[in-house]
């Protein structure tokens, strides 16, 4: 994968988020406090946010360019994103959900019951998305997004609202997409042992721009080496 | 109960559910507007919907009256071109009670469309969804209870719809003759045992719809 992310400048409340980065691995973490404009980054890539200036190219596809006055909508950029939040459908069933952007896929790793199978949902089909556990959310979400056959998926902390034994749970599935579906991924988080578990490469950002970028093993290393110099008030608790 | 009365409750209610039906389509885009966008201006056209609800009724069943009649500069269009009379026909009942209901739905439908998450709108479009397909697979049904409580309140309004009425549609037995207007007549005439009959079908029309429309409401209000 190729995500260029260039001459990115989107006014935000308290700074602008200014970005310009070429994104090569599989699996990238965007690592960085809450309020750094991470998940502003995301809207931008799945064209949710307008910006005042950038070019999004994914691999051969300019999905923005101001310059030249375009933007693919959202609708047709075939990014699936899932948000912190995970935006279940509550007056669809976990079924209704998934089949809201099915795309009968000509590639056969996206099929509805191979993606089922994958993610271990098949019991949850016929129930409402309100009577689902955190760790059920998750999953039906992140099926949701995989069943539209995605380019690029874009992962909004999904983990931030389980406690450690539901992150436990939820990691295995998320690695099993990663190597089931070789797909691209963008992987917004706070956590470095997700961020180590999940990806290969790294981009811290802080206020809105990327201050640092290279492999998970280097990045935390120095991580903690800070973390340990400039006490709690490091600390990263998004 | 004499037959006369029945047909005077059986044109009352349809004609009140037929203006709600009518007022449907514009108040909901006018709902969807003001909740979801912002314009100059915006502030000016909020307050031109809810004329009706506080101008008195006779004062805007005037305003029809000089707009419908055939001097008027619609009424004289749709008589010229339609050879189509409005002033003092069922038609002008229906055009007086769609004007005075008209504020009620567009609140409730705003309100309801205010309370939907804009996020699941904006994940229903990463999802391939087109901007019709989200309002109506999306928005329209998260929005439903409060639109449909909306619906109960117009048409509760319309039920006992008087002023504006009896501007533009007179009381006319058996043409414009609304419950409303035929309780001021007996009252007027001395036949108060009718007057209360009338009135009895009038409380328990309006008493269902009320409670329909605070029972959805309330549900609403629940999380999903």
């Amino acid at each position: 994968m190729k995500l260029l992310l260039q001459r990115i400048c989107l006014p935000l409340k308290e700074f602008t988020l200014e970005v310009d980065v070429e994104i090569q691995g599989q699996v990238t973490a965007i690592f960085g406090p809450s309020g750094a404009g991470k998940t502003s980054l995301l809207d931008l890539v799945a064209g949710l946010r307008r910006p005042k200036c950038a070019l999004i190219q994914l691999n051969d596809h300019v999905l923005t360019d101001t310059a030249r006055g375009l933007k693919v909508p959202a609708r047709s950029r075939e990014i699936g994103y899932v948000p912190q939040d995970l935006a279940l459908f509550p007056h669809l069933s976990v079924r209704g959900n998934l089949l809201f952007g099915y795309k009968a896929a000509s590639n056969s790793l996206f099929r509805f019951e191979h993606v089922i199978d994958v993610m271990e949902i098949l019991p949850l089909l016929p129930r409402g998305v309100t009577d689902l556990s955190g760790g059920e959310k998750q999953r039906v979400a992140l099926a949701r997004a995989l069943l539209t056959a995605p380019r690029l998926v874009l992962l909004d902390e999904p983990l931030a609202s389980l406690d450690l034994k539901l992150k436990a749970k939820i990691i295995p599935y998320l690695c099993r997409v990663r190597d089931e579906f070789h797909l691209p991924m963008l992987y917004v988080t706070h956590d470095p042992s997700e961020a180590a578990a999940l990806c290969d490469e790294v981009l811290v950002m802080e206020h809105g721009r990327f201050v640092r970028q290279g492999e998970p093993e280097g990045i935390f290393a120095d991580f903690s080496t800070n973390l340990a110099a400039d006490g709690p008030s490091r600390r990263w608790n998004g | 109960m004499s037959a006369e009365d029945w047909q005077i409750v059986w044109f009352t209610a349809w004609v009140s559910a037929l203006s709600t039906l009518v007022i449907l389509p514009l108040g909901l885009a006018a709902g969807l507007l003001l909740a979801r966008r912002d314009w100059p201006g915006k502030s000016g056209v909020e307050t031109i919907i809810s004329l009706p609800l506080v101008m008195p009724p006779v004062a805007t069943g005037l305003i029809l009256l000089k707009l419908l009649g055939r001097r008027g500069a619609l009424g004289g269009f749709l008589h010229d071109a339609l050879h189509l009379d409005i002033i003092f026909t069922w038609l002008a009942v229906l055009v007086s009670l769609s004007v005075m209901s008209f504020p009620l739905l567009v609140r409730s439908v705003r309100v309801a469309f205010e309370e939907v998450n804009p996020r699941l709108e904006q994940i229903a479009r990463t999802l391939g969804a087109s901007d019709l397909r989200v309002f109506w697979a999306i928005t329209v049904p998260l929005a439903a209870r409060g639109i449909i409580a909306g619906m109960i309140l117009a048409f509760a309004r319309a039920l006992g719809e008087f002023g504006a009425t009896i501007m533009v549609a007179g009381n006319i037995p058996g043409q414009t003759s609304t419950l409303s207007l035929a309780i001021f007549q007996s009252v007027q005439l001395g036949q108060d045992s009718h007057a209360f009959r009338l009135l009895a079908v009038s409380v328990v029309l309006a008493f269902a719809a009320v409670w329909a429309s605070e029972y959805l409401a309330r549900r609403n209000r629940a999380p999903l």
